[in-house]
């Protein structure tokens, strides 16, 4: 079986590099079969990763361990869900998901861009076909997904207990649909320079697809923030770990180019700038898919050495030197059409935030980066932690909040002395009021820079509510709608610039949430003995009795024993509890751990107590002491390692049973952590924006009749 | 002025903040740096007062609980030259002897006196070294 997998790959490299020959040669040789033919081979390449991931899903849910990929990260009792998503978990997985998720959105694109672009668009089939055609390559001679294993095992070693959480199963796709989708404005923009069509058509078709990116990377991104907190046991959401920053790298560049291009379509400047921001996009996606798997940096994500290493730097070095090798032959192609007339512009400040979130990519690029740059300079390996990287991301993202809130209410060109005060005076009002309420009735003053920040973000809200009633209001004058139907219509009819507005309102939030809780939250470790508590943020925690469970996980993670605590909490006269536990996976070392000891000496995970709150979280993890349990587990090693699997299950349940009954002191880290909630509900309403700005209506149907006159401009005159 | 003078100066002063700004990243990325170290480096040289990032194996049977702390031992990857750790703090999930770890800390008396919370877990074994045996 695992061989009709290579088979449906090798074929799909073979499809993938006849792509990118026939579009170029049809290109170039103006045969309009050649390049209908490339196109179609993407749709072909499509078709086979499809089905070559439909074949490693079902060898997953069968639980086929002929091949070595469900051997090494599956088992037959891992929860079916897990069975499913445990393919992108290995290397070889993760790169059939990014190269069938590029096939989709390139033959989607291909697809709808069919009748327009006659030059740009075989260019970039091209550029498609060959990035699918490096991946295939990589899977076929460094990595394959479709290895078979001989003699074929009757157990597999399950998936990485870590990665039992759903958010972490549904960020990798998420991420990689983030990283390709950039490939594609990527590919067409390389189209553009190679023929000269430097104007912002390319832009105009795939500026959607800049966007489904953007909103995929950041949703991606979020969610691994999520994981972080409620799985990994520290408490934490960011920590500026090398791979988060290398999803976060292209994520800036690509919010960055979202903007610049708007400044293009509407005056045609900033054309260098865009090409170059979104060159740079497609480079940072693809070093932070190398990255997650490489090593080369040290992080909790780094799943030991891997052989991708050259190939892959081979691949980037080509793409970056090929890139800006054709910007710079191309730059008498991209000059200005205007010139910025004031800095009380929209484009000056699109311009200013573009500065700003580039600024925040190199600071986050040079801190991930800096082990291997100081090893390079001074020989030695040396690294940067969390509060270098606040010192520059903070004040810079309290510049981005305060441009977010500004730039999208001036108007293009040039804002009146009197727009601005019509435009800002009641926003200013509203700073100053906010500024007051937080002084007088929470302890924001506590932290001047979450003040600021919240501040910020009052000014961000009350500029969006503004602009929307007003836009309502000017609808209401001008047509017989009522006052609601006045707002639905005037955002219907403008999804692009409220869809924005949404995404702001909804950054805003996201940094309130950031700045609260990384400013004023609690935190305890404690050791606690049954019948102790501890006091943190106002909570009592009282630590009542301790739990074992034995093939009972409550989690769904499919773990065999899960130590846990019952607590009790009490804040105001007001009692919740509790019931933290700790995920115990066997280790496959028998010699080093026994036949029993493996049970409690492999891999161990966090079930954290999350109550969610729209004012503040507790969150509560415990951490068993299990070396109250060396003796009986030491004891039972002896007398059991040749006992049956039965009698094996009922010694380690009594083991466990001790542990419930002793109840030995446990480590606890209590947190109470304010607004936390908000980052991902802030997410979620950018989301929201997203999505309006993407929904299509006025906006597609628009393009569609320019183009129309545009075929019909080019008939009239051929 | 001329426009095309104030564009120079505009550009001017656009190019030298950013400059400066880079300067200072550079700068205070070096000076704030934390350096990588094995136990054999911290031994053989080790400046008092200054923060070390070091990474090495759990020593075998080192890990004791004395009160809040956890106190363990580690040693170079290859080697056996060993320092022990005094730490306090979360303790990583996959944290086990004989399993590679890095701390940040300074060195007093021979003892790593780890930075609160500092303590991080390599990824583990048996999802990778499947992986290289393959």
């Amino acid at each position: 079986m695992p061989g009709i997998g290579s088979a449906l790959l090798v074929v799909a490299f073979g499809a993938a590099i006849y792509c990118a020959i026939a579009s170029v040669y049809g290109a170039r040789t103006n045969r309009r079969q050649w390049v209908v033919s490339g196109r179609r081979a993407i749709y072909c390449v499509a078709g086979l990763v499809v089905a070559s991931m439909v074949l490693l899903e079902i060898a997953y849910l069968r639980s086929d361990f002929q091949f070595a990929l469900v051997a090494q990260n599956s088992s037959t009792d891992t929860p079916t869900f897990y069975k499913l998503t445990a393919v992108w978990s290995s290397q070889a997985g993760s790169l059939l998901l990014w190269v069938t998720l590029l096939a989709l959105f390139s033959s989607a694109v291909l697809f709808a861009t069919r009748h327009r672009h006659r030059e740009i668009a075989p260019y970039a089939a091209a550029v498609l076909g060959g990035v699918a055609a490096f991946f295939l390559f990589l899977m076929l001679f460094y990595a394959s997904p479709f290895d078979a294993l001989s003699p074929v095992p009757v157990e597999g070693n399950g998936l990485n207990p870590l990665l039992r959480h759903p958010a972490m199963m549904i960020h990798p796709p998420m991420l990689y649909s983030g990283y390709v989708g950039f490939s594609i404005p990527f590919a067409f923009a390389i189209g553009a320079l190679i023929t000269r069509r430097t104007d912002a058509s390319w832009i105009r078709s795939t500026r959607r697809f800049a966007l489904i990116a953007w909103t995929f990377l950041g949703v991606g991104v979020l969610l691994g923030a999520l994981w972080s907190y409620s799985e990994l046991g520290w408490g934490g959401y960011w920590a500026w770990d090398a791979v988060e920053n290398a999803a976060l790298l292209p994520w800036l560049t690509g919010t960055a180019f979202i903007h610049s291009i708007q400044i293009q379509e509407k005056r045609g400047m900033l054309k260098v700038w865009n090409v170059s921001l979104i060159v740079a996009t497609f480079l940072l996606a693809l070093l932070g898919t190398f990255l997650v798997r490489s090593g080369i940096l040290d992080s909790i994500h780094a799943f030991g050495a891997s052989t991708l290493g050259k190939p892959f730097l081979a691949f980037i070095a080509i793409a970056a030197v090929g890139s800006i090798g054709l910007v710079v032959a191309r730059l008498p192609y991209l000059r200005s059409d205007a010139r910025l007339d004031s800095f009380l512009s929209r484009e000056a400040f699109f311009l200013a935030n573009n500065l700003v979130l580039v600024g925040l990519a190199f600071v986050v690029f040079w801190g991930t980066f800096f082990p291997l740059i100081s090893e390079a300079v001074t020989g030695r390996e040396q690294s940067v932690g969390p509060p270098w990287f606040d010192r520059y991301t903070v004040p810079l993202a309290l510049v981005l909040v305060l441009l977010t809130g500004i730039g999208p209410a001036l108007t293009w060109r040039r804002s009146s002395p009197s727009s601005l005060k019509r435009t800002f005076a009641i926003p200013l009002a509203a700073v100053v009021l906010g500024a007051l309420v937080l002084i007088a009735f929470t302890p924001a003053e506590d932290s001047v820079l979450s003040l600021v920040m919240f501040v910020l973000a009052v000014f961000t809200l009350t500029v969006a509510g503004q602009e929307l009633w007003r836009g309502a209001g000017a609808r209401r004058v001008t047509s017989d709608d009522g006052f609601v139907l006045s707002f639905v219509n005037v955002v219907r009819r403008n999804r692009r610039r409220y869809g924005g507005y949404l995404v702001h309102v909804g950054i805003a939030i996201l940094f309130v949430g950031v700045a609260a809780s990384s400013a004023f939250v609690s935190k305890t470790d404690a050791r606690l003995s049954p019948g102790q508590s501890t006091e943190v943020g106002g909570y009592k925690v009282t630590y009542e009795r301790a739990t074992a469970a034995v093939g009972d996980d409550a989690s769904g993670t499919g773990a065999p024993i899960a130590l846990g605590a019952v607590l009790n909490v009490e804040r105001g006269g007001k009692e919740f509890t509790v019931r933290p536990q700790r995920n115990y996976f066997p280790s496959q070392d028998v010699a080093q751990d026994g036949a029993i000891g493996r049970f409690f000496e492999g891999e161990a995970t966090s079930e954290v107590d999350v109550r969610w709150g729209p004012i503040r979280d507790f969150w509560l993890a415990v951490q068993p002491d299990i070396r109250a349990l060396d003796k009986p587990i030491a004891e039972a090693n002896r007398r059991f390692t040749d006992s049956s699997g039965d009698i094996q299950a009922l010694v380690i349940a009594a083991i466990a049973d001790v542990y419930r009954r002793e109840a030995p002191p446990a480590t606890f880290r209590t947190l109470v952590s304010p607004l936390v909630i908000w980052i991902w509900l802030g997410g979620g309403i950018s989301v929201l924006g997203a999505l309006l700005a993407l929904w299509p209506g006025a906006g597609t149907s628009r393009a569609r009749s320019i183009a129309a006159a545009r075929v019909g401009r080019e008939l009239s005159r051929a | 002025m001329d426009p095309s003078r104030k564009r120079r100066t505009r550009l001017i002063v656009a190019l030298s903040a950013a400059l400066l700004l880079a300067g200072a990243l550079v700068y205070t990325s070096f000076s704030a740096a934390t350096e990588a170290k094995e136990p054999s480096d911290v031994l053989a040289s080790a400046d008092a007062g200054k923060s070390y990032e070091v990474t090495g194996k759990v020593v075998n049977g080192s890990v004791k609980r004395e009160g809040d702390d956890l106190r363990f031992a580690i040693r170079d990857r290859e080697g056996t030259a060993q320092i022990p750790v005094a730490y306090s703090g979360t303790v990583p999930d996959p944290f086990r002897e004989g399993r590679e770890v890095v701390v940040t800390g300074k060195v007093e008396n021979g003892t790593i006196a780890a930075e609160r919370d500092s303590l991080v877990t390599k990824c583990p074994s048996k999802f990778t070294e499947e992986k290289k045996k393959s």
